[in-house]
């Protein structure tokens, strides 16, 4: 929709103001020339306030996700694509094929246009990559102070795989504990940029969407792949900690085989982390029955985005639901959940 | 990661750890107080309990600033947060620290005290010259190895003349509570030797160790805080014991002498002078075991500036903290451990840092009570 009477978007010194929240012309020239623009599809240029769409029979996922990060652009990512991967994820994570997001947009009084347009463009640019397109949204704009810059939150919908029925459940003693790469790339790369620690590192988010290699592994592991999860905030260690209490299970890791790049375990080590702690958002678990592990991880190894994919551990039989890690230094440890915040607002 | 990885090494932990079987006489209980917070973490997160033989006990000690502090002194941060014109600035640990009446900083902050994580002196410096409206306090805890930046944090306010700021002074002296602790042990727990933390020594040098070798004929060996580093001065300590001697020995060549750092000691002597007594949790009111800002300084102290009065601080009677901290009981000891008292809600403060024997049992070493139990 092109509306005549007003003055173009100042993209390069303009700020958002009230107005563009009012429901007036000046909003629907801000998600015309912004959010239109860059997330461009056959439903959102319908402009209706739903999206309309066929679906196949069978089982779907539903997820929803709020993006908070700070700061808005990091090292590897920033809040738009990061709200396209995490949410992708989410639904890959049940095994499922993404089909369709929303966003919705609560945007700061005299937040930058050319930052919310920058913001826009890559969510549009990560939601084409990954083929899943972004079909509603909506906009709000409130007064200065009562948000920082810009929160997303997206929401997104999946079609499963027939015979699938992938649960945080699931896991039994003797599933192997496979994991896509390293640890705590995402962590580490926005406490570099945080304004009270910020250090110097080549690093980069690892945030990227992993439906790409869920199907791969589904492709050869099937319904032996029991459970599947992304190690965001907490880390592995939150991440194996729920499922060991939602399978009623426990794990026994390696240390040796968890992957860690030194420019993370050195960040760590400086400012008293754990990288078993530290949020991941391009990485997944996956608990697989025995007799298709390393078919899983062959096809793991094959992707791109699980090049680096290892066996850490297996699920064992403790009804104290501990996961327990054999050190490389040649001792035992609990590896135990994050307590407190490590860092407010990693994603 | 260069200078860490060589002293995490598994082969040559293996092959320290076959020394210290041989080497330990089984007609022998060797019975050795890590001193530090540091090492407790390390032993702990290492798993270096499992690579000593069942004769050689390490015993946790109260080397651990958040851990000792009273919770007196919590109420007094809690209070200052609270002033409407007070910024109060801490380390992460502190914060969620329980005060009296289950209060703590992090609820104080959500309650609306302006709170703020810091992770260095400087940080808080920053904070008061951007924001000069601001009555800008520093939290200042720890022993001999965080005393000199918070003494040069002191020095760059008054050279900058940074009318904004000022400490609560919380700093501590390691050799006091070795002796406080040696002097009760009539009612305490035996301890054959100690394990002294580098960065101390780093500061202070082993020269302050002779004491407790020759006074109290106990064998102290000064080391580091990778796993190797521990398990070398375990070694150490058992063959003077099997020699009978009890010297200070140092195995933390590459940073240690006996001296210790001269300059980071004149800048601690120029701005801080030694409180009468400083009442440690767990210990009790230990004589000149604390520090304070000198008179010179004292534009520079939020007790003084703010007429902060002691409080006595309440705490849960059924938390063993102190004989904990004293090395008297073991975490899994006190009836509040993994019930009442966990990180998440912790009711002592062993349970609130890392660097806590309770957080450490806890957070990587509670699976072995469970073994113990089942077999």
């Amino acid at each position: 929709m092109t509306i005549a009477v007003l003055r173009r978007l100042d993209l390069s010194r303009g700020h958002v103001d009230l107005s563009h929240g009012a429901g007036g012309r000046a909003m629907v020239q801000l998600i015309a020339d912004i959010f239109h623009s860059a997330l461009d599809n056959e439903w959102l240029r319908r402009g209706n306030d739903q999206a309309a769409f066929d679906v196949a029979g069978g089982r779907m996922v539903m997820t929803t996700d709020g993006y908070v990060v700070s700061p808005l652009f990091f090292p590897g990512g920033d809040i738009g694509s990061l709200a396209v991967h995490g949410t992708i994820n989410d639904i890959a994570m049940g095994g499922a094929r993404p089909l369709y997001l929303s966003a919705s947009f609560i945007i700061e009084e005299g937040f930058p246009l050319a930052d919310l347009k920058r913001i826009a463009d890559s969510m549009g640019a990560a939601a084409r990559t990954a083929g899943v397109p972004v079909v509603t949204g909506d906009t709000k704009v409130v007064e200065r102070g009562k948000a920082d810059g810009v929160f997303i939150a997206t929401t997104g919908i999946g079609l499963v795989p027939q015979g699938l029925d992938l649960s945080a459940d699931k896991a039994r003693p003797g599933d192997r504990v496979l994991l896509s790469g390293s640890l705590g790339d995402h962590g580490v790369a926005i406490m570099s940029k945080r304004q009270n620690l910020s250090f110097e590192t080549d690093l980069l988010s690892d945030s990227a969407a992993l439906h790409g290699l869920v199907a791969d592994m589904i492709a050869v592991g099937g319904a032996d792949i029991h459970v599947m999860r992304d190690p965001t905030r907490g880390g592995l260690a939150a991440t194996l900690n729920e499922l060991a209490h939602q399978s009623g299970v426990g794990f026994r890791l390696e240390e040796s085989a968890v992957p860690v790049k030194p420019e993370v375990a050195a960040a760590c080590e400086l400012l008293g982390l754990d990288p078993l702690h530290v949020a991941n958002e391009g990485k997944l678990v996956a608990l697989v029955a025995p007799e298709s592990a390393e078919a899983v991880l062959a096809a793991m190894r094959a992707h791109p985005l699980g090049r680096e994919a290892v066996q850490i551990g297996e699920v064992v039989a403790d009804p104290q639901h501990f996961v327990q890690m054999a050190t490389d230094f040649g001792g035992g440890r609990i590896v135990d959940w994050l307590s407190g915040e490590q860092l407010p607002r990693i994603c | 990661m260069k200078y860490i990885d060589e002293y995490r090494d598994g082969a040559v932990a293996r092959t320290l750890a076959a020394r210290i079987a041989r080497q330990a006489d089984p007609r022998i209980t060797y019975r050795f107080m890590e001193f530090c917070g540091g090492h407790t973490h390390a032993i702990s997160r290492f798993g270096i309990a499992d690579l000593l033989p069942g004769n050689v006990r390490m015993i946790h000690g109260p080397g651990c600033p958040v851990c000792v502090l009273p919770t007196g002194r919590i109420d007094m941060a809690i209070r200052l947060a609270r002033l409407p014109q007070v910024t109060l600035c801490t380390y992460g640990d502190l914060m969620r620290v329980p005060g009296s009446a289950g209060q703590s900083l992090l609820k104080a902050k959500a309650a609306g005290a302006d709170v703020r994580m810091v992770y260095s002196t400087l940080d808080a410096i920053r904070i008061a010259e951007t924001e000069p409206g601001r009555e800008v306090v520093f939290f200042a805890v720890g022993f001999e190895t965080t005393t000199p930046p918070t003494a040069l944090a002191i020095r760059q306010a008054e050279a900058r003349q940074l009318a904004n700021f000022s400490i609560f002074c919380n700093h501590v002296l390691t050799p006091p509570a070795i002796r406080g602790i040696l002097e009760s042990s009539s009612d305490g727990v035996e301890i054959d030797g100690f394990i002294g933390p580098s960065h101390v020594s780093a500061v202070i040098g082993t020269r302050p160790y002779d004491p407790f070798a020759d006074e109290f004929s106990k064998p102290v060996v000064v080391t580091g805080f990778e796993p190797l580093d521990v398990l070398q001065a375990v070694l150490m300590l058992i063959r003077q014991i099997n020699e009978g001697r009890h010297v200070v020995e140092n195995q933390y060549v590459r940073a240690v002498t006996r001296e210790g750092n001269k300059a980071a000691q004149a800048g601690m002597a120029d701005v801080f002078t030694l409180r009468d007594a400083f009442a440690w949790r767990g210990l009790g009111s230990l004589p000149h075991s604390g520090l304070k800002l000198k008179n010179t300084y004292a534009a520079f102290d939020a007790e003084r500036r703010f007429d902060l009065e002691d409080l006595p601080g309440r705490e849960n009677p059924a938390c063993e903290c102190g004989a904990i901290l004293r090395g008297i009981k073991r975490p899994a000891e006190c009836k509040l451990f993994g019930t009442a008292c966990t990180p998440e809600t912790p009711l002592g403060s062993c349970m609130v840092s890392s660097e806590g024997a309770c957080a450490a049992h806890w957070t990587y070493g509670r699976f072995r009570d469970h073994q113990r139990r089942a077999s």
